[in-house]
């Protein structure tokens, strides 16, 4: 059969566009040339002045300590909240489904907005506690999707099959869906830890004094032309990491 | 007995994300919309008493271009994601499962990049020294001085480079369920390429479209980093004026107006398809 060239035209086209910013930022973040216009040579000078800049260290240190509780928190509660959807069928489900749904289309500035609301009126100063109040709040949906997808395909028999054999309920539990849920409970606290740390929106409305996450550093190196080549190196490293991370998620999600 | 202790458990399950989401979701939204019937107080904060002294501000018709300006690049980013992942959805569902992997992969990976670093990556690369800029000028497809940062086009762009994934990833997921046994036997009984694919795979994957639309149409709705990094002065969005209320004004009711108004407009659509929804599993059914 005849098959249309125009699709897989279209797909190629659309994979070159996503990739060519990152691509570009990636060549520049090893040019000698301060905007990247023409290559100038190979140098790793950027990379230099990024190791000595201690105020990035300081932030990423700040964004992985926030990324780790808040993730392990949503993994916890969306673990929770996704075997509850899924055993259960009530009034109470409903609208816990509608209440976990929401935040997935609710617009950042809006989540933060009101965040920053709450934050002012009950008089609670913006800092750690806050962002990771935030990041929280956001990630619980998400991990919430992930494990409800992974319980969906979970085959309930085997918790029989497991009591037939004379387990208990507990013994049940740990030794069979836990070891099973596993993989989607981790994957779904990859996304909640990379959502954290990729975070600025949100962040910028409910962070203090001291607590410049590695978003807000980049912003405001952004601001400064002197520093730009250096957003590149640190650029560079990050996208490098979300491909680990990325790869790592894709593995336990499939592994069965 | 028994099922009193199932509602106990699924109290205790479901409590502690009810609580959370509760405390910190609902509570929160609800401060924003009754904050923008409250005065402003010196200190950034929110004064005593009510009025409606902010909501008639704001309905200034000045406000109506940012409003309309909002909409307008919402509804183009979401067409354009569209035309661009529809064909992109049906080739992903149509090749081997390695090649769909690697597909589905090289689209997480931009997505999932710090969508702060992808902006600033658009930014150098539609520098005036930058290498799109020369390229173009070096062909002589603009003109020497034209800029190519600063204005609508810019933002159009960056806006429709960082929702594509949220338009492929869903119609990809509906991509995937369709029967492609359906499209060869359309062209069996004569139906050529552009046919089968707007008259089968199109309705076909109609659940998928409209979801990716929202999907994208709610999420270009509340930008303002991109007008902000890649836009001029005069292509605001309705979420630039909510920061600038916040931040350098330090006018919180008046901000809570504006994102009240940004929750009505985000809130319209989605109702639109739960209805449709509704009706058509009504209809279906009958």
């Amino acid at each position: 059969m005849r098959r249309s060239w125009l699709p897989s035209l279209i797909t190629l086209a659309v994979i070159v566009f996503l990739f060519a910013p990152l691509v570009v930022l990636v060549a520049n973040s090893f040019n000698a040339s301060r905007f990247g216009g023409e290559w100038e040579g190979f140098t790793w000078n950027w990379y230099e002045k990024l190791w000595e800049a201690d105020e990035v260290w300081e932030s990423l240190w700040i964004t992985v300590k926030i990324a780790l509780s808040a993730s392990f928190t949503a993994m916890i509660l969306g673990t929770l909240a996704a075997y509850a959807l899924h055993r259960f069928r009530s009034w109470l489900q409903d609208v816990h489904s509608l209440l976990i749904t929401l935040p997935l289309v609710m617009p950042d500035i809006l989540m933060g907005m009101s965040l920053l609301a709450l934050f002012v009126l009950t008089g609670v100063e913006t800092g750690l506690l806050t962002i990771w109040i935030a990041h929280v709040t956001f990630c619980l949906s998400f991990v919430t999707m992930v494990v409800l997808g992974r319980l969906q395909d979970f085959d309930f028999t085997l918790i029989d099959a497991a009591r037939d054999l004379g387990a208990t309920r507990v013994q049940a539990l740990k030794k069979v869906l836990l070891p099973l849920l596993l993989p989607g409970v981790l994957a779904g606290g990859l996304l909640a830890f990379t959502l954290s740390i990729d975070d600025y929106v949100i962040t910028f409305f409910v962070s203090g004094p001291g607590t410049t996450t590695l978003p807000l550093r980049v912003a405001s190196m952004m601001k400064t032309s002197r520093s730009l080549p250096v957003i590149n190196a640190l650029s560079t490293l990050l996208i490098a990491s979300t491909f680990i991370l990325a790869a790592l998620s894709f593995r336990l999600q499939r592994r069965a | 007995m028994s099922t009193d202790r199932q509602s106990s458990k699924q109290w205790l399950l479901t409590l502690p994300s009810l609580a959370w989401l509760g405390v910190f979701f609902v509570i929160p939204a609800i401060l924003v919309i009754v904050t923008a019937f409250r005065p402003a107080d010196l200190h950034g904060g929110v004064g005593a008493g009510w009025t409606m002294a902010t909501v008639h501000e704001v309905s200034d018709p000045a406000y109506l271009p940012i409003l309309w300006r909002t909409v307008w690049f919402s509804g183009v980013t979401t067409l354009v994601c569209l035309a661009l992942s529809l064909p992109m959805a049906f080739q992903m569902a149509r090749v081997g499962p390695l090649m769909r992997q690697v597909l589905l992969l090289l689209v997480v990976i931009p997505f999932l990049s710090n969508f702060l670093i992808r902006i600033f990556a658009w930014k150098s690369l539609l520098h005036p020294e930058g290498p799109l800029t020369r390229l173009l000028i070096w062909l002589h497809f603009i003109p020497e001085d034209a800029m190519l940062l600063n204005n609508a086009g810019a933002v159009l762009l960056v806006l429709i480079y960082t929702q594509l994934p949220f338009a492929i990833l869903p119609l990809y997921a509906a991509a995937e369920k369709f029967d492609f046994g359906l499209l060869d036997a359309a062209r069996d009984l004569g139906a050529g390429p552009w046919r089968s694919f707007s008259k089968v795979f199109v309705p076909g994957v109609w659940r998928g479209i409209v979801s990716a639309a929202v999907m994208v149409f709610v999420c270009s709705l509340g930008q303002y980093v991109i007008p902000q990094m890649v836009g001029g002065a005069s292509d605001e969005m309705l979420g630039s004026k909510i920061a600038q209320r916040v931040f350098s004004d330090r006018n919180l009711p008046h901000a809570s107006v504006l994102a009240a108004g940004l929750m009505l407009v985000v809130l319209v659509p989605m109702l639109i398809v739960a209805v449709w929804q509704r009706f058509g599993r009504k209809e279906a059914v009958s």
